[in-house]
């Protein structure tokens, strides 16, 4: 199972944190702090793999971003990484070339296609294709309550014309 | 540089304010990315703390405003600052009727809280409501919320309705729903133990989403209870067969792999349910077979099943055909330039060891490669290899290493790690004593008080016990080594305070044994190190009192009762015993010390001298450590002289709580000894305190001992008696407690020792005499000489390499199944024609309904409406016997299923699952082309877009990162 994952940049700053297993504010300010020292500065030869306090942390680097999910002893470190390998091509399908700036800014967005990928510490669905579908139609709906909002309110400022 | 460029883009996207967010929130990301140091960073998030409050108590927040200030608030909290100020608006929002912000507020709500927040009980309602609404978005949403936030205490609320979803109309509720019940299952498995058969029918959905998500829960349940879903193999094998032979539609594809992430989950489920079973096993060596000659090395994905593969074959019941495919792989990890890979290999060679130790050898140089490699997560894989291939011929080399590398790191929790595994090694394979002790000395003068307290207790028991031979003369041998070793390290400075205590016991007990060293020599020592320490202490004392005094008055307390060992044996050996000045000193120092413990050790020790050489022999018998001493708890010996006492007319005894003045100093004694006796916290209750009128009206009741509770009648006795009892307290607190230590030569378990206000050692240590007997035998053997490698190779190396394999011709100590015994007799030298030749003698047949899969594919590819997953229907009716025929047991069951569920139409979709899918595949790129098409509305997905961005930040005067703004794709490829 999947404990947490942590999205990092290279100065250590933090992008994205999911906990599936309960952390108090206290303990992930010390996780964060302590795995991003370690994972921050691991040579770029080296495994992707550090084993941490009886848990495995995989990462992998993309650009400037450090993608890290711990999970249990026993689990497929492979697997893992190309998990996160998955994540981020499903980001980079939703947000089209994804690039730091999408998760800085959209970082909730970020969040919703996480949930729709790992659920309870598992991995729920395994097609990007019926992850993006079901994002898309959560944002169809986004979209139509927009329109609505915006129609509304210009019925309303023509009325009080 | 790096940096500013970020923050030139950032600059520019902010002032854009092109990402739907309020300038505010685009300036609070901004600044925080310009922010240099953590400080700042900490005082921006703190700016907006207060900003956020005051805002949210404005009235009448629009809600688009408010969506906004929660997506705010989430910010803050991931950067680690709390904002617990505005969870209760996330609660609220979850409330709200429109899908953007309840979906906002459920993120916000399973992002803030945790399962036993009290705000739960908010959302429980609202949850409920979701789980019911007719858009399914909503479900999901609710679903969502549900893994996260429901505990034990509200499983109940929503258990009915998540059950009632498992057969929603929509694959990605039943998927949720799915997860949220394997959530249960893990949170509280009693309350949803009697629905886990919706597993099992959920592995045959028609979605292969939603079967990929039963594997997750079936395979807790597996772990637990491997044998109650022995009946499912069939349909895993099959279901693994069919996503190996890509009948799964186009979309699981991952990296050109069919369903990598299923077949993952299959394989670890099967290696579960094949192991010890031949029967099951044999069902899964055709697919396991196929699935390794086909997988793609070239991808992480591809090597993630290959690994898992290898998991399989080694769990399962073994196959010589299968284990030499897997040994094939491992060589191309091993062999491969990547760390991730060489990684994968080692931790399987880990694993494929213990079934046929010869394949290491082939892979020896490439282990010793990855043992020297820089990277320290390989190192410790390799340690990892080497303590599962550790056997008495190279017992010594692999600990060594281990002791080296162990010296060479900083962090505690892997050092105590390892310094536990080379006590384990050096206690299993020790091959003398003499290794033994230097060893044992070399991991506590590094690994200090990281080591467990009862490998210094093992060591003391080792030294005093011997190695359970009935032979005196190696024992006091090993003994006189071990007091030489410790008086050579006692000079060095810094020991550790466990290591300082296993010295001075040792030397205590042994210094003078063997006549080499005189009393004075050995207390002038002892004397020194009591120094030593003290001093060293001191300066501590002052800043953390409590703690320190009491460690550096345990420095004290082990030299003196070390001291008092050896001038009593001195006064029994009828010596004279001329104390050294700064022994005496040291004596009048504790006399005067305020710690009662020091000062009564003081005091008994002066008196012990004073005796005759008959009485020291009474009380501290020479070389006794190991023989059994009887206590007698309630002091019934006493009785007499009690009864004695009370008819000359002394008092009655008075209980301690009623007992007013205490003026005459044997009383005073006796309590000083109280309070040495009862230094560990008391656990059970006071008792409660008896009317005074009563005992002391009632005289006999109090003469009679026995009837006092038990774990006071040793105190209560105490004053009447003397003498007798002060000489017992003493040699007892002299004497190292051994009760609840486990024993020498057993793998370390965890005992607490008995309550320190017990004062007898009346649990008398057992004798591992079993263990050391094997230990022993091992050791005793005579090692292999070392084998000449191939040449051109690092001479180094190829000795290291020897010595680390060379012996493996030797019987392995540790278990392995029975399959070693036909491998073992294989040639050392030449594993290969070893291999080769056992593979001949144990190749037989594959089961006769293997051969009907193995035909199979041909005919089913060129029918592609044959039905993937018909097979399937089989697991439903648990009493299919996995070994049936799967086509003809299906045939006859498959009626049944439909009257046990009256779930006629799901299985009916069944029929077609997959069929509908993988034969459109029209239907499935249009699917494609939709998805990422719709992305536009919120930001351009393309490379225009990105140029646009590019642009947009050269306008900034900004240099992006490179030319291409776009930063993963050079990673995506």
């Amino acid at each position: 199972m999947i404990h947490f994952v942590l999205l990092i940049s290279r100065q250590g700053k933090v992008r994205l944190t999911k906990w599936y297993s309960p952390y108090s504010q206290k303990e992930r300010s010390k996780v964060i702090r302590e795995l991003s020292s370690e994972i921050l500065s691991r040579g770029p030869k080296l495994c992707n793999f550090v084993e941490w306090r009886g848990f495995k942390v995989v990462y992998k680097r993309y650009a400037s971003l450090y993608f890290c999910i711990c999970s249990d002893q026993d689990d497929n470190e492979l697997e893992t990484l190309s998990i996160i390998h998955h994540y981020v091509e499903t980001l980079d399908r939703y947000f089209g070339s994804v690039c730091e700036l999408d998760l800085i800014f959209n970082f909730h967005k970020a969040y919703f296609i996480l949930d729709e990928i790992l659920l309870a510490g598992e991995m729920q669905e395994t097609s990007k294709r019926t992850t993006l579908r079901l994002i898309a139609a959560q944002e169809e709906l986004l979209e139509a309550a927009k329109e609505e909002a915006s129609s509304l309110s210009s019925i309303i400022a023509q009325a009080t014309k | 540089m790096e940096q500013l460029k970020t923050i030139g883009r950032e600059l520019a996207m902010g002032s854009q304010g092109g990402f739907g967010q309020s300038k505010e929130f685009l300036d609070l990301v901004k600044s925080i990315g310009e922010a240099r140091s953590k400080a700042e960073e900490d005082r921006i998030v703190l700016r907006e703390i207060e900003t956020l409050k005051r805002r949210l108590l404005e009235p009448d927040i629009p809600k688009r405003k408010m969506k906004e200030y929660i997506i705010r608030l989430l910010y803050v909290e991931m950067l680690g600052h709390d904002a617990s100020f505005g969870y209760i608006h996330a609660v609220k929002m979850t409330h709200d009727d429109a899908l953007p912000l309840k979906r906002t507020g459920y993120l916000a709500v399973t992002l803030f809280l945790s399962d036993d927040h009290d705000l739960i009980i908010l959302i429980v309602n609202t949850i409920q409501k979701d789980l019911r609404s007719d858009n399914y978005l909503v479900v999901c949403a609710a679903l969502n919320a549900v893994c996260k936030l429901i505990n034990d205490e509200t499983i109940p609320a929503v258990l009915p309705q998540v059950v009632e979803l498992l057969g929603h109309s929509k694959e990605a509720v039943r998927k949720k729903a799915v997860m949220a019940l394997h959530r249960f299952y893990q949170k509280s498995p009693g309350a949803v133990s009697h629905l886990v058969s919706n597993f099992r029918k959920r592995l045959c959905d028609n979605d292969p989403g939603v079967m990929g998500a039963s594997l997750c829960p079936l395979f807790d349940l597996v772990t637990i209870d491997a044998k109650s879903y022995k009946d499912l193999v069939s349909s895993f094998v099959s279901i693994l067969k069919q996503v190996a032979e890509r009948r799964l539609p186009k979309s699981y594809d991952y990296h050109q792999m069919p369903a990598p992430f299923i077949q993952v989950k299959l394989l670890k489920i099967l290696a579960l349910l094949g192991s010890g079973d031949k029967q099951a096993s044999e069902s899964m060596y055709t697919v396991l077979g196929d699935i390794i000659r086909k997988s793609d090395s070239s991808t992480n994905i591809g090597n993630a099943v290959l690994y898992e593969c290898i998991c399989c074959v080694a769990s399962i019941h073994p196959n010589p055909k299968l284990l030499e495919s897997a040994a094939d792989v491992i060589a191309k990890f091993l062999k491969s330039d990547s760390h991730n890979l060489k990684y994968m290999g080692i931790d399987a060679l880990g694993r494929l060891i213990k079934l046929s130790p010869q394949i290491a050898e082939q892979h020896q140089l490439a282990v010793i490669d990855c043992l020297e490699d820089p990277d320290d997560t390989l190192k410790r894989k390799t340690f990892e290899l080497l303590y599962k291939m550790t056997k008495s011929s190279n017992v010594e080399v692999i600990v060594d290493r281990m002791v080296d590398y162990m010296i060479s790191i900083s962090d505690d929790h892997y050092k105590t790690y390892i310094a536990s595994r080379c006590v384990e090694l050096a206690e299993q394979f020790a091959p003398s004593n003499h290794w033994f002790i230097q060893t044992m000395n070399k991991v506590f003068e590094h690994a200090g008080d990281l080591v467990n307290i009862k490998v210094a207790h093992n060591l003391m028991r080792l030294i005093a016990e011997g190695f359970g031979e009935d032979d005196d003369a190696t024992d006091s041998q090993l003994r006189s080594s071990a007091v030489e070793s410790y008086l050579r390290i006692i000079g060095e400075p810094k020991l550790p305070s466990m290591f300082l205590q296993v010295i001075c016991w040792v030397l205590g007990e042994y210094g003078t044994a063997d006549g080499k060293h005189s009393a004075s020599y050995i207390s002038g020592k002892l004397c020194d190190i009591a120094e030593a320490y003290s001093n060293d202490e001191t300066v501590k004392v002052f800043t953390k009192i409590q703690l320190f005094a009491n460690k550096a008055g345990k420095f004290k307390a082990y030299a003196i009762s070390a001291l008092m060992k050896i001038y009593a044996f001195e006064v029994a050996a009828g010596r004279k015993v001329d104390m050294l000045p700064e022994c005496q000193s040291f004596i009048e120092e504790l006399l005067a010390s305020h710690s009662t413990d020091l000062q009564q050790r003081a005091y008994e020790l002066q008196a012990v001298v004073g005796l005759d050489a008959q009485a020291v022999q009474a009380i501290l018998p020479r070389d006794t450590r190991c023989e059994e001493i009887e206590v007698d708890k309630d002091l019934s010996f006493l009785n007499g002289y009690v009864d004695q006492a009370i008819e000359k007319g002394a008092q009655p005894y008075i209980a301690e709580d009623e007992r007013n003045g205490m003026g005459n100093v044997s009383n005073l004694r006796s309590q000083d000894q109280h309070e040495s006796i009862q230094h560990g916290l008391r656990f059970e209750a006071y008792e409660l305190p008896k009317p005074p009128m009563q005992s002391k009206v009632d005289p006999v009741s109090s003469t009679d001992v026995v009837p006092v509770p038990e774990a006071l009648s040793y105190r209560e006795t105490h004053p009447i008696s003397s003498v007798g009892s002060t000489s017992e307290a003493g040699s007892s607190e002299l004497k190292l407690r051994l009760d609840g230590v486990q024993k020498k030569w057993g793998r370390p378990t965890y005992s607490t020792p008995t309550s320190s206000t017990t004062n007898s050692p009346s649990e008398k240590p057992a004798n591992g005499a079993s263990h050391v007997d094997s230990a022993t035998a091992s050791y005793s053997k005579s090692r292999d000489s070392q084998n000449t490698k191939k040449t051109e190779i690092d001479p180094e190396k190829q000795k290291l390499a020897a010595s680390l394999f060379g012996g493996s011709s030797q019987p392995e100590r540790r278990s392995s199944t029975g399959h070693k015994a036909s491998r073992s007799s294989g040639g050392a030298a030449d594993g290969s024609r070893g291999s080769k030749a056992v593979e001949k003698t144990i190749q037989q047949p594959p089961p006769p309904d293997l051969l009907d899969f193995s035909d199979e594919p041909t005919v089913t590819s060129a029918l592609p409406s044959v039905d993937p997953f018909k097979q399937l229907e089989g697991l439903l009716d648990s009493s299919m016997s996995s070994t049936t025929n799967h086509n003809a047991g299906t045939a006859t069951i498959a009626p049944d299923i439909m009257s046990l569920y009256g779930d006629s139409t799901a299985s009916q979709d069944s029929l077609d699952i997959f069929h509908g899918l993988s034969t459109e595949p029209t239907g499935a790129t249009s699917g494609e082309t939709t998805v990422t098409t719709l992305p536009q509305s919120v930001k351009g997905p393309n490379a225009k877009d990105a140029l646009e961005k590019d642009a947009l930040v050269r306008q900034m005067g900004v240099n992006p990162t490179s030319q291409n703004p776009n930063l993963f794709r050079d990673l995506l490829g």
